[in-house]
């Protein structure tokens, strides 16, 4: 178990690694710089800037600098934001995005594992069919839809919650819905897909045999089994969910880190794009590992097979 | 999507007013972006700006209808041919307590004059004497013609006579920053516990990326003249939110100058005579590679320039109350009432056309192919096509569209990898100089066109040296007319800013340069 785990740590911090050169060749192969502005600037006050970020450096030294930043997370200066570093705005934006995320991952799954087994339980029948239209619709409209419409509805039309911003659970409702529908959906799609091939399987019907109740064949052999693709999902899910979503939180004017993975890029903020993707990168694969580390206490037999494979 | 924006707009326009949610005297407005910086030696983007032009006061302040006015300065000496300013400061405080100096405006600017300090618009300053040479650090920033001779007196010696030198003073460049405070605290101007201001708001709260609170600041020298007692802004990223917001009652106002309104909206909401309009010194062009085939052929460039229908592109595309351009230098500083050619003269626009084609050697079919680069926005977008759809039926030319992201834009346009792109401006200071002087340089920062001519140089460096306003007026607008003539780039039309706002706010003063000043605004019956 140990080894099996250090095993998967020592890949994850060479994934990182390799994440962060990446971005670091992509970042300068992009045109433009963070200094573009639609007023032109006179050429001896941008080398003053370039020397003033060290950005006059050669790359090799500039890699250095960031590696060296990264592993004592220390990510330096945002250029935009001046006065403000990169592990500020991540520790004031992550907060906030957690705590939508986390509403709408408890949302998603909750409801997703619900409907799905709903779907599955009612196999072809009206209830099946009316969960898999709305995990359709769910799957193929966009976040930012949804939100311009659960906003003209609940906050336009009926006054009920706030249009936008942040800062009571109210403010919360409206994005953590927009956000919710796709994994729902997903959740419910994979649920149903997962619990109708199992509840097929030669052991449920030797439970079955055995006089099981329907709810304990249910819950103590199904959908233990059922929930294995979803666990897979989840790990990478989190992730997405937990970052914020730019689209969601533009619209509800949400102060989240979502928005930095975007505008970062979008300013050429070196330094804010360098350290948001490494810390999606890290969470990401700290996700994947939690998600695989449960994976083997669900399944013992994985963590069995992967000894197999090395004897 | 944008049709599903407008629907929305027309339904949301046949509602009954809405109801304020919030009571009291705050002003609640929507912001488009969390300001970078309040430093305003640093800020550049319109946010940082609308902000630091509520919590500082310069020497002149701009006042609607009035141009600039007294505000720190009680009183300005003018001497030497214009050359030398004297400015008398009035007895005024920090919000902190601490008297304002003269010092601080010399301190202020020599460090943004000073070599080592990062500060994009420094150039704005270059006017002072050896101000460009202290930047490069040919000379030390003590050789800088500003002096404090008194803790009220201040001393300007500038390189040349500069007759709009009282209306630039009052640009937040020359904003002066409290050095008592910049010395012990280096982020200050980020932080809301060290920040210290002058102007006739106090910033009181800062939330990073939600919202920043402003209140009266009982220690402004005209504090009797301020009204509001309270000013929320609420930093909305996107533009549809901000105009939901203000239809449901929970910001007051939405729109130029703080943000924007959605692109989609305008017509809606003219209709509904809910828009707001005003003047914006600016114009909105498209420049010409002058260095590249095929628009190094002047007639060329004049048949694409006169076969651009302006009218039908601000009637029906933009729909801002925008009056189409046919000049660099626009109506709200001086007077174009002649104007330099026809707009839509699609007749003499084939014939150039025909001419340029001879000339350059070309027929229809061998003119390689054109393209048009702006960067990608919906507005940018609309027009291009629109343009491309004239051209081709006044000119039976085919040009591409090459929308390109914001970020490489300027590197196209840098490398001059371009045949005809996008461009605008936007004045920082109310004089026909602002815009002229873009293209003195063929290699100057904003001189994409590649374009220059000695003639039109001389005539600024002779505008320059005048103090005979008739006479500067004069020379500039003969190199307005040769810039024109050889048309460099494709006027299209002057800006206007945009905005709605709730009735009862008042007074609120918009300027050309596209600046909002709350100073002397109220709330009514709330």
């Amino acid at each position: 178990m140990i080894s099996y785990l250090c095993k998967k740590f020592f890949i994850l911090l060479t994934s990182l690694f390799l994440v962060a050169t990446m971005t670091f060749v992509l970042m300068h192969i992009i045109p433009g710089d963070p200094f573009t502005e639609e007023k032109a600037v006179p050429e001896e006050i941008l080398k003053a800037m370039y020397k003033h970020y060290g950005l006059d450096q050669p790359w090799y030294v500039q890699y250095g600098h960031y590696l060296k930043g990264i592993a004592t997370f220390d990510l330096g200066p945002s250029f935009k934001y001046q006065g403000r570093s990169v592990t500020e705005i991540i520790t004031e934006g992550f907060p906030v995005s957690f705590i939508l995320g986390a509403e709408a991952l408890l949302l998603a799954f909750g409801l997703g594992t619900i409907a799905g087994s709903i779907a599955a339980l009612k196999h072809m029948k009206w209830q099946d069919n009316l969960v898999m239209i709305l995990a359709v619709l769910g799957i193929s409209v966009p976040s930012f839809i949804l939100a311009t419409f659960l906003q003209y509805l609940f906050a336009m039309q009926w006054d009920l919650l706030p249009v936008a911003r942040w800062g009571s659970f109210a403010h919360t409702i409206l994005p953590a819905l927009a956000l919710a529908a796709l994994p729902t959906a997903f959740i419910a799609r994979l649920m149903r897909s997962g619990l109708v091939e199992i509840l097929q399987q030669d052991y449920i019907l030797t439970a079955k045999a055995k006089g099981l109740s329907k709810f304990e064949i249910i819950f103590r052999h199904a959908l233990r089994n059922a929930l294995l693709p979803i666990v897979t999902y989840l790990g990478p899910l989190a992730t997405a969910v937990l970052t914020g979503s730019f689209a969601v939180e533009k619209i509800f004017g949400i102060p989240g880190l979502g928005q930095w993975f975007v505008m970062s890029i979008t300013n050429r903020d070196y330094t804010v794009i360098m350290g948001t993707t490494v810390f999606y990168s890290a969470l990401l694969l700290l996700c994947v590992f939690a998600s695989e580390f449960l994976y083997t206490l669900i399944d013992p037999r994985i963590q069995r097979s992967d000894k197999r494979v090395r004897a | 999507m944008n049709f599903l924006i407008l629907i929305l707009i027309i339904f949301m326009g046949c509602k009954k007013a809405p109801p304020h949610k919030e009571k009291g005297h705050s002003l609640r407005l929507a912001i488009h972006t969390e300001p970078p910086t309040l430093d305003a030696r640093r800020a550049t983007d319109t946010s940082s700006v609308a902000v630091i032009r509520m919590c500082f006061e310069g020497l002149m302040r701009r006042v609607q209808g009035e141009g600039p006015q007294l505000a720190l300065a009680e009183k300005v000496k003018i001497s030497d041919g214009g050359r030398v300013y004297t400015f008398y400061l009035r007895s005024a405080y920090w919000w902190d307590g601490a008297p304002i100096k003269a010092s601080d405006f010399e301190k202020t600017w020599k460090t943004i004059l000073s070599p080592n300090f990062n500060s994009p618009f420094a150039s704005e300053l270059f006017i002072l004497k050896n101000g460009a040479k202290a930047k490069e650090g040919l000379c030390s920033t003590e050789e800088v013609g500003v002096q404090a001779l008194t803790d009220w007196k201040l001393r300007v010696e500038l390189e040349h006579p500069v007759p709009y030198f009282l209306d630039l003073i009052a640009s937040h460049s020359f904003l002066p920053v409290p050095q008592h405070i910049a010395g012990a605290h280096p982020d200050w101007a980020e932080n809301p516990k060290h920040f210290v201001g002058n102007g006739p708001f106090k910033l009181v709260k800062w939330h990073r990326h939600q919202d920043l609170v402003l209140k009266k600041n009982n220690a402004y020298w005209d504090k009797d003249a301020v009204s509001i007692q309270e000013i929320r802004l609420s930093i909305i990223h996107d533009e549809t939110t901000a105009l939901n917001m203000f239809e449901v009652g929970e910001v007051d106002w939405a729109g130029n100058p703080l943000s924007n309104l959605p692109p989609d909206a305008a017509q809606a909401l003219a209709q509904q005579d809910r828009l707001h309009t005003y003047p914006i010194s600016g114009t909105y062009y498209y420049i010409f590679n002058v260095q590249q085939e095929p628009f190094n052929n002047l007639n060329l460039r004049k048949a694409f320039t006169l076969a651009i229908n302006r009218r039908e592109i601000t009637e029906n595309i933009i729909q801002s109350k925008q009056q189409p351009a046919t000049s660099l230098v626009p109506p709200t500083i001086w007077d174009i009432s002649e104007p330099f050619f026809d707009d839509n003269a699609v007749e003499e626009a084939r014939r150039l056309f025909e001419l340029g084609l001879q000339e350059q050697g070309y027929t229809r079919d061998t003119l390689p192919t054109i393209t048009l680069t702006y960067n990608n926005a919906p507005t940018h977008h609309k027009i291009a096509q629109a343009i491309q759809d004239q051209w081709y039926r006044a000119l039976g030319v085919r040009v591409e569209l090459n929308n390109v992201k914001w970020e490489t834009f300027y590197d196209d346009l840098n490398n001059k990898n371009f045949h005809v792109a996008r461009m605008g401006g936007v004045a920082s200071f109310n004089d026909p100089l602002t815009f002229l002087d873009l293209y003195r340089n063929e290699k100057g920062g904003s001189n994409f066109s590649g374009w220059s001519n000695p003639r039109f140089n001389e005539l600024l460096e002779e505008a320059n040296q005048t103090t005979n306003m008739v006479k500067r007026e004069a020379l500039l607008r003969s190199a307005e007319k040769i810039f024109i003539d050889e048309m460099p780039i494709a006027p299209i039309y002057y800006y206007t800013g945009t905005y709605v706002k709730q009735p009862y706010v008042k007074s609120v003063q918009l300027s050309e340069l596209n600046e909002a000043n709350f100073k002397f605004a109220y709330l009514d019956n709330r």
